[in-house]
């Protein structure tokens, strides 16, 4: 007994096996690709091929649709785990130069005595995505959008740099630590919240999101509220703002109580 | 005949070694997020920790049963010493070095990217070296199946090959073909992107040759399950196979239908085309066939037992089976657990149903019950039955066992039960955390409670599985005789040439796969603007 005798016709079971196999390719065949697309009354077919190409997932280019026009316009930055990894000497040193002109603001050591953002160790992907914001206008601030505005691409890859390169220094005025509120270790998954550090560096950190400890309740406050409003959008696909609309205004406020409160130091180091 | 005693020992030892480890875990894991627990705080831990018990629940624990199961059979089926002893000790230190591979980066948080992989999560390297080394150590076992089914060939001409090991290689054929879906994932796709040679990946693509590795691999999972019905059962309850040939059909089928449905996985997937879903989803119905006849076949089988020991009337045989016998609890247990499992399936499988409880609790109480029950239940029973031909040493707990059975079979519907209930509630899977203080999901506390409770009588199960073994290790010497499969009711004097070979099958197999993997595979690959950037597991 050897195959020869088992792939050939005369043998009934390949005759039959193949023939069964094949038939029942064939009817699902049709069913699927020619008889159900035409079930379909709602969808319009030009032919026989039309619907064939359809049912078979071969990408089709619909004619002329085009992406309706955006009010306001939406942040266009594109960021990987990549972005900014591994800035050279020289890079960190020209962002330290231009970064004289931050500090009044931003503080000497990049930890802010108003109510500005501290920048000094934040990640580089965070503060470079924050600057092509405010160049293009997806992000405005009376202040802070006059100086973004003249800065190159280079530039803000050095600022970025420079001031993820400076070490994180705690707050100016920290307050005690406060316990962790509900919102922030758990969310609220019912309400679609994940818990604060899946994505803002004490648990994990989604690149693009800041870490949050120690920066100042006001600032932190205005900016959640900002997102729910719908005032700032320059969050890619919505992600804070979904977050921030579902917020309760109590659950705002214990969020930016707790952080502001909290040492730099429980941050995820970045590799 | 078993004459290489030790290296089938190794890998059920190691099997079950594994398998305790990640049946802890997934009790733990059903605690954790269930309202008895408390909440973690740190949803990262729970991933890690799905990971290990899926990746080792999922590929290293059944491979490896499969594996000694299969040593065991080309030895005692064909009564033959093992061909290439050497390269099945390679085959096993691969697997162990693999599994030690994958674990460490799991276990350092690096690849918490679940068993399923996941793209564009990217997880360490290593982590999916481990996995490939598991695989390759695989395929030596199957090489050596197949030679070893050779070299008796040679010496039998002509002679029907022994249903236990037809069904073995089978398998392992099937095994082989399946794993290439995710292999090829793993070599072309993501490897490139962990080793930091790429950036971007196509996830669509990648989904796609998953399911291809996907179905079929809960076929080999049960392929030592189902040859423990046909070629054990009837043996230990004194009766005979109804029929060899509808055995071999079965089998058969399964190596032809398994293939070419995995898409039945990809119903929500928007990249591939409702065409192909509908052809997977008809062939699916198809795979039915050879559990319906195996169903068939292992009742009359069951029956004649009944009747030789004196059973008589309708249904009142039933009464007369050996039901002290761990084997006919084992086998009992299995098939309610199939018969729900299977019930189940009929709505994963049907396109519009399966929307109602896609990504659902519903899925992982299906699998458990099918998996974690119909199939694990008979390695149990397969471990138990070979074990004094292994050690030489009788197994005298036969009470133990029979309690351990039943506690895996009531621990296993208590878990899976609310499991899917709450699933068709719409409870979502691989969630790490439920507050079931809010009113939404309150009333399903009870539920996932009853489950939470359910994994802990079958970590207690899986725990006496283990002691009744390793007692068995100490237990006084016995001769327990060759090991032997059962017989048929007619047993075969010659058989056609299609049924005693696999060639024509294995053709027809590869053929399906490619018709209904082919253009969705070349479509995606050949696509540009189809790949999205990576998301590397604990980077920023
Ligand atoms: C004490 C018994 C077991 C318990 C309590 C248990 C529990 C769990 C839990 C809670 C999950 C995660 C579900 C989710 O979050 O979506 C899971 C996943 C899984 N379990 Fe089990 N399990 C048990 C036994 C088994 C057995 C015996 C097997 C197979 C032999 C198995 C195979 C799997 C697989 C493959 C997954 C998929 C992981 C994933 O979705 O990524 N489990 N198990
Ligand atoms: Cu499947």
């Amino acid at each position: 007994m050897s195959t020869r005798d088992l792939f050939t016709l005369r043998n009934s079971h390949f005759r039959i096996g193949v023939g069964i196999t094949a038939a029942i390719l064939t009817v699902t065949a049709i069913a699927g690709f020619i008889v159900l697309p035409f079930a379909q009354p709602w969808v319009q077919f030009a032919g026989v091929w039309d619907a064939i190409c359809s049912a078979a997932g071969v990408p089709q280019r619909s004619a002329n649709v085009t992406a309706p026009e955006q009010a306001k316009r939406l942040s266009e930055v594109v960021l990987t785990s990549n972005t900014l990894s591994r800035p050279s000497q020289e890079a960190i040193g020209r962002g330290a130069t231009l970064a004289q002109r931050c500090a009044i603001c931003h503080g000497p050591t990049g930890v802010s005595r108003a109510d500005s953002p501290n920048l000094a160790g934040q990640y580089a992907a965070v503060i470079y995505k924050e600057l092509h914001d405010f160049r293009s206008g997806a992000r405005t601030n009376a202040v802070m959008s006059p100086f973004a505005v003249n800065l190159t691409d280079q530039e803000i890859a050095d600022l970025s740099n420079y001031y993820a390169y400076l070490p994180r220094l705690p707050a100016y005025h920290p307050t005690p630590q406060l316990p962790k509120p509900n919102i922030v270790i758990y969310g609220a998954p019912m309400r679609g919240i994940a818990p604060c550090g899946s994505c803002h560096g004490s648990l994990d950190n989604k690149t693009g999101s800041p870490w949050l400890e120690g920066q100042s309740e006001a600032y932190m406050k205005a900016q959640l509220q900002a997102f729910a409003s719908g005032e700032r959008r320059n969050d890619i696909s919505q992600q804070m703002r979904n977050i921030a609309r579902a917020m309760t205004p109590q659950e705002i406020e214990a969020a930016a109580a707790y952080y502001a409160s909290q040492p730099p130091d429980v941050v995820k180091a970045v590799d | 005949m078993l004459v290489n005693r030790k290296l089938i020992l190794a890998h059920f030892w190691l099997a079950f070694a594994v398998f305790g480890i990640a049946l802890t875990l997934g009790a733990w894991q059903m605690f954790i997020r269930s309202p008895i627990g408390t909440w973690l705080s740190n949803p990262e831990l729970y991933y890690r920790s799905l990971t290990a018990h899926g990746t080792v629940m999922g590929y290293v624990f059944p491979t490896l049963v499969a594996m000694g199961f299969g040593y065991a059979i080309s030895e005692s089926a064909l009564q033959q010493r093992l061909v290439g002893v050497r390269w099945a000790w390679a085959g096993f230190w691969l697997i162990v070095i693999g599994s030690v591979m994958a674990v460490i980066p799991i276990a350092l948080g690096r690849a918490s990217v679940l068993y399923t992989f996941y793209p564009p999560l990217i997880g360490n390297v290593f982590y999916y070296l481990g996995v490939v080394l598991v695989v390759v150590g695989s395929w030596i076992w199957v090489a050596l199946m197949s030679i070893n089914l050779r070299v008796w060939r040679k010496a039998n001409p002509g002679a029907p090959v022994p249903l236990a090991m037809f069904a073995n290689v089978a398998g392992s054929y099937l095994w082989a073909w399946t794993a290439v879906g995710a292999a090829l994932e793993l070599l072309l796709q993501i490897i490139p992107v962990a080793a930091g040679l790429k950036a971007t990946i196509d996830a669509g693509l990648a989904r796609v040759f998953f399911s291809w590795t996907l179905h079929a691999i809960v076929y080999f999972w049960l392929m030592p399950t189902y040859i423990a019905y046909y070629t054990i059962v009837p043996r230990a309850i004194g009766g005979r196979v109804y029929s060899d040939s509808m055995a071999r059909i079965s089998f058969i089928l399964f190596l032809v239908v398994a293939m070419p449905i995995g898409m039945h996985h990809t119903f929500a997937d928007p990249q591939v085309g409702a065409g192909f879903k509908f052809i997977h989803s008809a062939f699916t119905a198809l795979v039915a066939l050879p559990t319906l006849l195996t169903v068939f076949t292992i009742c009359a089988s069951v029956e004649i037992a009944a009747r030789v020991r004196g059973g008589r009337g309708m249904f009142g045989w039933i009464r007369a089976l050996p039901w002290d016998n761990p084997m006919m609890l084992a086998l009992a247990f299995s098939f309610v657990m199939l018969g729900f499992g299977g019930a189940g399936g009929l709505i994963n499988m049907s396109y519009q149903l399966d929307a109602s409880i896609h990504n659902t609790q519903w899925i992982t109480g299906h699998f458990h019950l099918i998996f974690g029950g119909a199939i694990v239940i008979m390695y149990f029973a397969i471990a138990y039955d070979l074990w004094p031909h292994l050690t030489g040493r009788e197994l005298i707990d036969v009470r133990l066992m029979r309690t351990q059975l039943w506690l895996w079979f009531i621990g296993m519907i208590v878990t899976t039960f609310p499991w899917h209930w709450v699933g068709i509630l719409g409870m979502p899977r691989r969630m790490a955390y439920f507050d079931f203080g809010d009113p939404a999901i309150a009333p399903q506390a009870l539920s996932v409670t009853l489950s939470a409770i359910g994994g802990f009588v079958l970590l207690a199960s899986g725990i006496m599985f283990i002691v009744i073994l390793a007692r068995g290790m100490r237990a006084p010497q016995t001769d327990a005789g060759p090991y032997r499969f059962a017989l048929a009711v007619h047993e075969p004097k010659t058989v056609p040439v299609a049924l005693n070979t696999h060639a024509l099958w294995v053709a027809l197999m590869i053929g399906l796969t490619l018709t209904n993997y082919g253009y969705p595979i070349l479509n995606l690959a050949l696509s540009s603007g189809t790949s999205v950037p990576a998301v590397y597991v604990g980077a920023q």
